[in-house]
């Protein structure tokens, strides 16, 4: 907060007083009306009983922990003891979202390293450019531009098909490869930059060094460039399992018949079933279950919070 | 065991701008030998070929006989001091040195006595927790070289890895670099623009400008017969005299420089070049070299002192005759001859002038 402080009044000092309230002002609105405000909003729904709109205020409206029992124990329809449907979809959502955060590392850090290190002035921003302009294009219709693509008449099925590699179309979307490509594709942006940021900062001698003593290139990267990239592979992980595990759009559209993600029963229960303390404490559920596997990993990894922020 | 380094016809072009021109030379092992030549003028990159990061464009690197084009930086037996030395800031100071023990998979107890030992080498014992952070200017330095010698390569390669420190420290460090040198027996390649550094450290200096090699000799030679009027305006400081040879015969030429009588100078010897008559030519005559009020009978001329400066232990004076303007050091006080405006009498002898073709000269 102190700090906060001397910032805001250097920044008063170098800029003037009014761009300074403007600043303090707008920063604080977005933080507080369009962040804190809605999220405890819906908190404090998650312990509120599903009622009817005329007992909302009403004596029966109290605090209550019904909402994340149920995702606990489920109810006698889902046949008492322990709801392992809604757990199960959870679980199985992480690690898709686990799967898919090192499809993308994996596809990324090569990119991002040859980006940083290798090309040279228009070359590198052409490259830039053509990693961007694609996600010009809205996530429905990118969502179901995959769907056909990976459908059993699509240009995959068909080329292989073609060329005899398969004989019958493979069933892309049940089998959920569609969905993870899709995944893997719409953060892909939000893992290259961070590793780039951060590899570019290395100084090439350093791996010339570690090449000229006889370090290997797997040797180089391991000793090397990764340990220097980390905050960069962290907040980039971070961020792509985050949004991943909070997807709606591409499980919804490229996901298979039996493969359900968490966001859509939240979404289910907000929308079709109409209870939205329940969809607020499943929610919230999702976010702390997220927030508490990120940080365990960064602990495994010895990254700190901080650095992500650079 | 020591490998020679043979340069043979080695060029390197990046595009239409030759870096490295036709460098062509062999450095013996267990050599202390320096690159020297002002900024840009390929150092590096000859280096880099040497070490394997750059392939040349026509020529080739031997190594003990062995052609190295195609055998990768990891490869060969050449240990490379970066310019900015390249420590890895992530890992201790004993991890730094251990580096490329790790990488041929030794174990950790051997790898970390192996440090050890170079820590005591280097004269840092017991510091081999440290960050690479928490350590000095000088004390970094020491560490890269350690780093070096950790698999005792068969060649050191150093690109100006004093450059960075201060005046004492790098004193100090030549020193300690030639002590390291004679101790582990390695050849050296040295990269400065430093001729201090160069003439002080090395067996063997290369001059280099513009790409080429233009001499390779021990520093005496270098410093007392400059193959090339480069070279002689490079290393120390040299009064550069444009004049026409008068006449050229029997170990003598007579050479107007314009001052009051043309001069006399030996010719061949080693000491300069023997020239045409009629040839254009710099005559190149040491600050120290020229007497003052000496006794000196050739080539003596009158001249007046237009600026003095002090430096300690040495005395420069600036003096002019006619139209040529010359730089003449003393040690002390030397003989009197002092003060803005005095007029002196000044001689050298015809052997410590030395007579070259018109060429390049170092821009001060
Ligand atoms: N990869 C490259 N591409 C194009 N030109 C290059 C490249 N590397 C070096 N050069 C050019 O070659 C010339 C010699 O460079 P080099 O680095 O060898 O100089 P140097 O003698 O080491 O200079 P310094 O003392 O400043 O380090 C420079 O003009 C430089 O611009
Ligand atoms: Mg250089």
């Amino acid at each position: 907060m102190r700090e906060i402080g001397r910032f805001f009044s250097g920044f008063a000092n170098r800029n003037g007083l009014p761009v300074a309230i403007y600043l303090l002002v707008a920063v604080s609105t977005w933080i507080f009306v369009l962040v804190i405000l809605p999220q405890l909003t819906m908190f404090d729904f998650s312990f509120r009983h599903n009622l009817p709109p005329p007992k909302i205020g009403g004596p029966e409206d109290v605090h209550t922990l019904e909402q994340y029992r149920y995702f606990v124990m489920g109810n006698e329809i889902t046949g008492g003891g322990v709801n392992t449907l809604d757990i199960a979809v959870l679980f199985k959502t992480l690690v898709a979202a686990v799967f898919v955060t090192i499809i993308d590392l994996a596809i990324c850090y090569p990119v991002a390293y040859l980006l940083a290190q290798s090309s040279e002035g228009s070359a590198k921003r052409l490259l830039v450019l053509a990693l961007i302009v694609p996600f010009w294009v809205n996530e429905i219709l990118r969502a179901f531009a995959f769907r056909i693509l990976f459908g059993a008449t699509g240009v995959i099925n068909g080329a292989g098909m073609q060329l005899g590699l398969w004989d019958a179309p493979i069933d892309f979307i049940g089998g959920n490869v569609a969905l993870y490509a899709g995944l893997a594709y719409a953060y892909i942006l939000l893992m290259i930059f961070p590793l780039y940021n951060a590899i570019e900062s290395l100084d090439r001698n350093q791996i010339e060094a570690a090449r000229d003593m006889g370090a290997s290139w797997a040797q180089v990267h391991r000793r090397v460039v990764i340990p220097y990239a980390k905050p960069g592979i962290a907040s980039g992980s971070t961020m792509v399992f985050m949004l991943t595990a909070g997807a709606l759009a591409a499980p919804q559209i490229l996901g298979g018949p039996s493969s359900l993600w968490f966001t859509q029963i939240i979404y289910q229960w907000f929308n079709s079933g109409g209870n939205w303390p329940r969809g607020s404490a499943y929610a919230v559920i999702l976010l702390a279950i997220c927030i508490m596997f990120v940080l365990l990993i960064m602990r495994v990894f010895k990254v700190s919070i901080g650095e992500i922020g650079r | 065991m020591t490998k020679d380094i043979t340069l043979d016809h080695v060029s390197v072009s990046f595009g239409d701008y030759t870096a490295v021109d036709d460098a062509h030379l062999t450095i013996a092992g267990g050599e202390f030998f320096s690159f020297l030549g002002p900024s840009g003028c390929g150092k590096t990159t000859l280096l880099r070929c040497i070490s394997g990061f750059q392939e040349p464009s026509w020529g080739e690197v031997r190594i003990g006989g062995k052609n190295m084009a195609g055998v990768g930086p990891n490869k060969r037996p050449t240990a490379l001091i970066f310019q900015n030395l390249a420590l890895f800031p992530l890992m201790s100071v004993a991890d730094n040195i251990a580096f490329p023990l790790e990488v041929r998979g030794i174990d950790r107890k051997a790898r970390r006595k192996r440090a050890d030992e170079l820590l005591e080498l280097i004269a840092l014992p017991g510091q081999g927790d440290k960050k690479v952070g928490e350590l000095s200017g000088g004390q970094k330095q020491r560490v890269a070289i350690a780093r070096a010698l950790a698999v005792e390569p068969d060649i050191l390669l150093l690109d100006e890895p004093l450059s960075a420190l201060d005046l004492k420290l790098r004193q100090h460090m030549r020193r300690e670099l030639r002590a390291i040198q004679q101790q582990v027996g390695l050849t050296f390649i040295y990269i400065t623009h430093d001729q201090g550094e160069a003439l002080t450290m090395s067996d063997r200096v290369a001059v280099m400008s513009r790409g080429k090699v233009e001499q390779v000799a021990d520093p005496r030679t270098v410093y007392d017969q400059p193959a090339s009027s480069f070279v002689a305006s490079f290393v120390g400081e040299n009064n550069a005299l444009p004049g026409k040879v008068l006449e050229s015969g029997d170990g003598r030429m007579v050479i107007d420089i314009g001052l009051a009588a043309p001069v006399t100078v030996a010719a061949g010897k080693g000491r300069g070049r023997k020239l045409k008559v009629g040839e254009a030519c710099h005559v190149f005559v040491r600050p120290e070299s020229v007497a003052i009020n000496g006794d000196g009978d050739i080539n003596r001329f009158n001249a007046t002192v237009i600026r003095e400066e002090f430096e300690g232990q040495v005395r420069h004076l600036i003096v002019k005759s006619g139209e040529t303007e010359l730089r003449v050091t003393q040690v002390g006080y030397g003989n009197g001859a002092s003060g803005t405006g005095a007029s002196v009498a000044m001689s050298f002898a015809p052997e410590l002038a030395v007579p070259l073709p018109i060429g390049h000269l170092a821009s001060a």
